[in-house]
């Protein structure tokens, strides 16, 4: 029982929640940009927790089904066809064998996920499937879905029909405020600096991927320039010479020697995600009581995500 | 010298010290094991480095009030550790123009003979300071000043797995194919991480590394590939 990859689009990546308990060998985490989108698409076809999902970036997929089962797709607003046929996001679909699934491009956010009901069932490399291509682990050997790739997935697995109300569906906007809990070498950046930072607006810069997003705007300058290699957290704001920030993101390398700021909150990197090259980003700094509470609520929100099912 | 500093929404940052040296590398092998321990169930992550350890942990099972104070209490118990722990491990290499590109160049630029470099580069034990960069490359040092080389103007496209390297005062093997700007002397033909064996990596961050000169003959016998 499998899904055969037809057209892989621009980016397409097996995933489930990430790679942990690895950075002691060098391996980073990898896992979905969008934690949310990917929740929610595992939720919506009843699967476990962290189930592997296709992580798309900008759209293109085209998938054929091997076999009777049921898809959903969640995250950026990309046109699903099945056969042709329009279909909706967020809302489990039947797919009978020989359906052809294809994704347009995104018309707003930049990454979507593609479940099937009971996940796809890939051998794990070091406790995940998440694939981080830089390293050449995970998923189907270590690389991007490619034309012709398949991927396997449970026989029969049964699943209600459930959908999430379009009045739930996220926004994706053109501009994003990442939340900052400062730390890390945030002493070393003067307070002029800081506010800098803090109060002028950024773009994303087009050299932006999976390691990290590139900032466009203001210099940021630090007292010093280089520091004793040491680990990077999800999220961390490195500020190399150029003094163009730079938010670390799955992929990130797991040491390096630049001077950070801070971390952005993770709910906020889950957006800075579907933001575009050129888009806007605010940043603005929280305390690590705020970032927990807002942790907290978010999961609290999303266990509360109206699920309804189709009649 | 302890100071944990926050590092995200659910990671904190414990330094050891403002520089590196054998004691505190040693200190953080010390640290990170006590707190794998002290931690279980709420930690997710560890990072030893050269003079800190990043600790990230489970931010919806607990919070860094608490993790912090576990770090200090790990922290207290240090003194006791015997600083000299970590294995000493040893690595064959063989160092020759034809696995090391830049042997030559590097001896040259010395103004040493190559069999000089070879041996300032064999003779002295390397701690394992951090783990990164590439899965499984170990950072080794502190070579030889004599023998310090800075990283290459332009890096290789492609550094073979195996190849021994010098970039300024460290060292390394590089674990897989990658490109690299380090200035190649040498080749070993053991595994730096493989997969399929257990451990994965024959080194950890506060292990002591030696290398060991070996010919063609004993390298090739060894599974070295050239």
């Amino acid at each position: 029982m499998s899904l055969t990859v037809i057209q892989p689009g621009l980016l397409a990546l097996l995933q489930d929640a990430g790679r942990f308990g690895k950075h002691a060998i060098g391996l980073t985490s990898g896992g979905p940009l969008d934690p949310d989108a990917f929740n929610l698409c595992n939720r919506l076809l009843q699967n476990p927790v962290g189930a592997t999902v296709i992580e798309i970036s900008f759209g293109g997929l085209e998938l054929e089904a091997n076999c009777d089962t049921s898809i959903c797709i969640t995250g950026a607003v990309m046109p699903l066809t099945i056969n042709g046929e329009e279909r909706e996001r967020y809302r489990v679909e039947r797919v009978r064998a020989g359906d052809r699934i294809t994704l347009g491009f995104a018309e707003h956010g930049c990454r979507a996920y593609v479940g099937v009901a009971g996940g796809f069932r890939i051998p794990e490399s070091f406790g995940s499937t998440a694939t981080v291509v830089r390293e050449g682990i995970g998923g189907l050997s270590g690389s991007k879905l490619q034309a012709g790739d398949t991927l396997p997935c449970p026989a029969k697995a049964s699943c209600k029909p459930l959908y999430l109300p379009p009045e739930h569906h996220p926004h994706y906007h053109d501009t994003v405020t990442v939340r900052v809990i400062p730390g890390y070498q945030q002493a070393s950046f003067p307070r002029l600096e800081q506010r800098r930072f803090f109060s002028h607006a950024y773009q994303v810069s087009e050299r932006s991927d999976r390691m990290g997003y590139r900032m466009q705007g203001p210099g940021i300058r630090c007292d010093i320039e280089g520091i004793l290699s040491e680990g990077i957290c999800l999220g961390a704001i490195q500020v190399p010479a150029d003094g163009q920030p730079i938010v670390l993101m799955n992929d990130r390398q797991t040491i390096g020697g630049y001077p950070k700021i801070g971390a952005a909150l993770t709910l906020d990197l889950a957006r800075l995600s579907q933001l575009p090259p050129g888009g806007t980003v605010y940043f603005t700094p929280i305390t690590v009581h705020a970032a927990h509470n807002a942790l907290h609520l978010a999961a609290s929100f999303a266990a509360r995500q109206p699920l309804m099912e189709a009649s | 010298m302890v100071q944990i500093h926050s590092a995200g929404e659910s990671a904190l940052i414990v330094y050891l010290g403002e520089t590196t040296s054998p004691e505190v590398s040693a200190r953080v092998q010390a640290l990170a094991q006590l707190l794998a321990d002290s931690l279980s169930g709420v930690l997710v992550d560890l990072v030893p480095s050269y003079a800190s350890v990043l600790v990230i942990y489970d931010a919806m099972a607990t919070d860094h009030l608490e993790v912090s104070h576990r770090i200090r209490a790990a922290a207290a118990q240090l003194a006791a550790v015997d600083t000299s722990g970590g294995q000493e491990v040893v690595l064959p290499v063989y160092y020759h123009a034809e696995a090391g590109e830049d042997l030559e160049t590097l001896a040259e630029t010395a103004g040493l003979t190559v069999d000089e470099v070879i041996e300032l580069h064999s003779s002295c034990a390397y701690r394992v300071y951090a783990i990164g960069f590439a899965p499984g490359f170990a950072y080794l040092g502190e070579v030889d000043p004599k023998i310090a080389a800075p990283r290459l103007a332009t890096p290789r496209q492609r550094v073979p797995r195996g190849a021994v390297a010098i970039a300024d005062r460290q060292t390394a093997v590089y674990p897989t194919p990658s490109p690299g700007g380090w200035n190649l002397i040498g080749r070993c033909p053991m595994r730096m991480f493989d997969p399929e064996r257990e451990p994965i990596m024959p080194v950890s961050v506060g292990d002591r590394v030696r290398f060991e000169p070996v010919d063609r003959a004993r390298f090739l016998a060894l599974g070295g590939e050239l």
